[in-house]
């Protein structure tokens, strides 16, 4: 316990917790966005899909914090908006096609970070490694983050009536293409800002169980955005807490978590959980 | 932004008929280089329950869709009060149809309601009284009152349609596109439907909905448009829906077998 209190005192320890705080918020918020458009699958493919990003960004500009998130965003829009070019002129469907070009882009960043002598880099991105994160890895990270809450906060009503019943929304006027595009890039801008965090193939977790979890507590939208943030938020401070003692692998203590967390709601939820809807069933029966 | 076409013309029982005309004129629309719709024309007053019947792929809904705008026209026009039909947009409201909706969304009846609001409150505005007024008399006129914090999953095929009826009303639409409103509906939530349907546009609003059941059309609709690709018929429903005209539209004659 004394060790722990010594490891908290240091910066790099207060650092990595005030990191998974506002990651882990940022995503919670979003994942409503991920949950609320049933989106989750695409978004899990995207995120392996960034490793090319990063792998040619090191090849071409070296280690360079700022390259290497440009190339992931790019790796993302282009395998996210190609799958879409791919099945809107082929006979292969959004799926399919979404499947062959992450695998196919997530192979060629394998390739290339392994060639270029990058083995232990490689566990770092798709695992994540918070301690490992630099200082304008933080910055970049705050400001997405903030970016994201504040977009969503401001656009709430437009992007509530989009996500519900897109068609009313365009005959009220709402330019459902942009906001479509515009939730995308916003997915893919956490989604690599939480890179480093908790890695590609974690990171799914983190956009998709704390809005999935808060949606079997609560019957309001906007509550799928704040409570996702909160869970989002103190179940990765509860994980850092948990990592360090057990030395368990901080990214992975987060998902599993969050996993744990949205297995206790889909349990107990009073009002969408498995006993409550049970005890339902077997009232009705007596009845 | 209020000009003197904008106003509300239902309420207070008076008698306008005539008084705001939908005229759509050689009006094509093409899907993927497939002609969906060719040179249809039509004009249509509010206070009146218009029907647009027709076989199926006859463009029904195609239409609903162009007239709410959400999908582009190739050729023609569509006039509200000699006003361009798109640059009076907050004069529609579109109803979708009920396999359309995810009745899982966490929403309640309420706040569906509410987003009926949104358009005239833009991103900030705050609620007001009248804003409240009016989600409370779109959920009382279409009887969800007690219903209305329940979330819409929740509700029976005729309440959601009700529901997205209200939202209509909160909008203060003065044209209401409905796609397939009766499908799916039990008989008496049917009858219920088009009683609510006939009592607004009687309030002075044009309900325009796609429908496909010939048997029960003169009973829930004034007026009809049949259609196959091009107008066969439009007028009073009776006048429409003759053994001649569904032969033209479907290919067989009402309540006799298909001829070879």
């Amino acid at each position: 316990m004394n060790e722990f209190l010594q490891f908290l005192a240091e910066p790099i320890a207060q650092r990595s917790l005030w990191a998974c705080g506002v990651i882990g918020f940022s995503n919670g918020f979003v994942s409503a966005l991920v949950v609320l458009r049933k989106s989750s699958l695409q978004i899990g493919t995207i995120s392996c899909a960034l490793l090319p990003g990063i792998a040619l960004a090191i090849l071409l500009f070296g280690l360079l914090q700022l390259s290497i998130l440009l190339g992931a965003v790019m790796a993302g829009l282009l395998v996210g908006l190609g799958s879409l070019f791919l099945s809107r002129t082929s006979r292969i469907d959004h799926d399919a096609a979404l499947s062959i070009l992450h695998a196919t882009a997530f192979a060629i960043g394998y390739i290339i970070l392994i060639r270029l002598g990058l083995q232990q880099k490689v566990d770092d991105w798709l695992f994540g490694n918070i301690m490992s994160m630099g200082n304008a890895d933080l910055w970049i990270s705050y400001a997405v983050s903030a970016i994201a809450i504040l977009s969503i906060t401001a656009l709430h009503r437009p992007l509530l009536i989009y996500l519900f019943d897109p068609r009313a929304a365009a005959t009220m006027g709402i330019p459902t293409r942009a906001l479509s595009y515009g939730i995308f890039t916003l997915i893919i801008l956490v989604l690599v800002s939480s890179l480093q965090a908790v890695g590609a193939f974690l990171t799914l977790g983190l956009l998709v169980a704390p809005a999935a979890t808060m949606y079997l507590l609560t019957d309001k939208a906007s509550a799928l955005f704040w409570g996702g943030g909160l869970i989002g938020g103190l179940g990765s401070i509860l994980a850092f807490f948990l990592s360090y003692p057990m030395e368990w692998h901080l990214g992975a203590t987060i998902i599993v978590v969050m996993g744990s967390i949205f297995l206790l709601a889909y349990i107990f939820s009073p009002k969408h959980g498995v006993i409550f809807k049970n005890r339902q069933r077997n009232r009705k029966n007596k009845a | 932004m209020v000009a003197e076409h904008d106003h509300i013309c239902w309420g207070g029982g008076v008698h306008h008929h005539g008084g705001h005309t939908l005229s759509v004129a050689g009006l094509c629309v093409s899907y993927r280089n497939v002609e969906a719709l060719r040179d249809i024309s039509f004009t249509t007053h509010c206070g009146h329950t218009l029907a647009l019947m027709g076989p199926n792929g006859a463009g029904k809904s195609t239409l609903i869709h162009a007239l709410a705008g959400l999908i582009p026209i190739q050729s023609g026009s569509m006039q509200w009060n000699g006003l361009d039909l798109l640059q009076t947009r907050h004069e529609i409201a579109f109803v979708p149809q009920r396999s359309a909706v995810d009745w899982q969304f966490p929403i309640t009846v309420r706040h569906l309601v509410e987003m009926g609001r949104y358009p005239t409150l833009g991103l900030w505005k705050k609620p007001t009284a009248h804003d409240e007024h009016i989600v409370n008399k779109a959920l009382e006129t279409l009887r969800l009152t007690e219903l209305q914090h329940r979330r819409i999953g929740e509700l029976s095929g005729g309440q959601q349609q009700r529901a997205f009826l209200a939202r209509a009303l909160a909008q203060e639409a003065h044209i209401l596109l409905l796609d397939e409103p009766f499908t799916g509906l039990d008989v008496p939530g049917m009858q219920s439907l088009g009683h609510q349907l006939r009592q607004l546009a009687a309030e002075g609003r044009l309900i325009i909905a796609s429908h496909h059941n010939l048997d029960n059309a003169a009973e829930l609709f004034d007026q009809t448009l049949l259609l196959n690709k091009v107008v066969i018929g439009s007028g009073a429903t009776a006048s429409v829906l003759t053994p001649d005209n569904i032969h033209r539209a479907f290919g067989f004659r009402p309540h006799n077998t298909p001829q070879a």
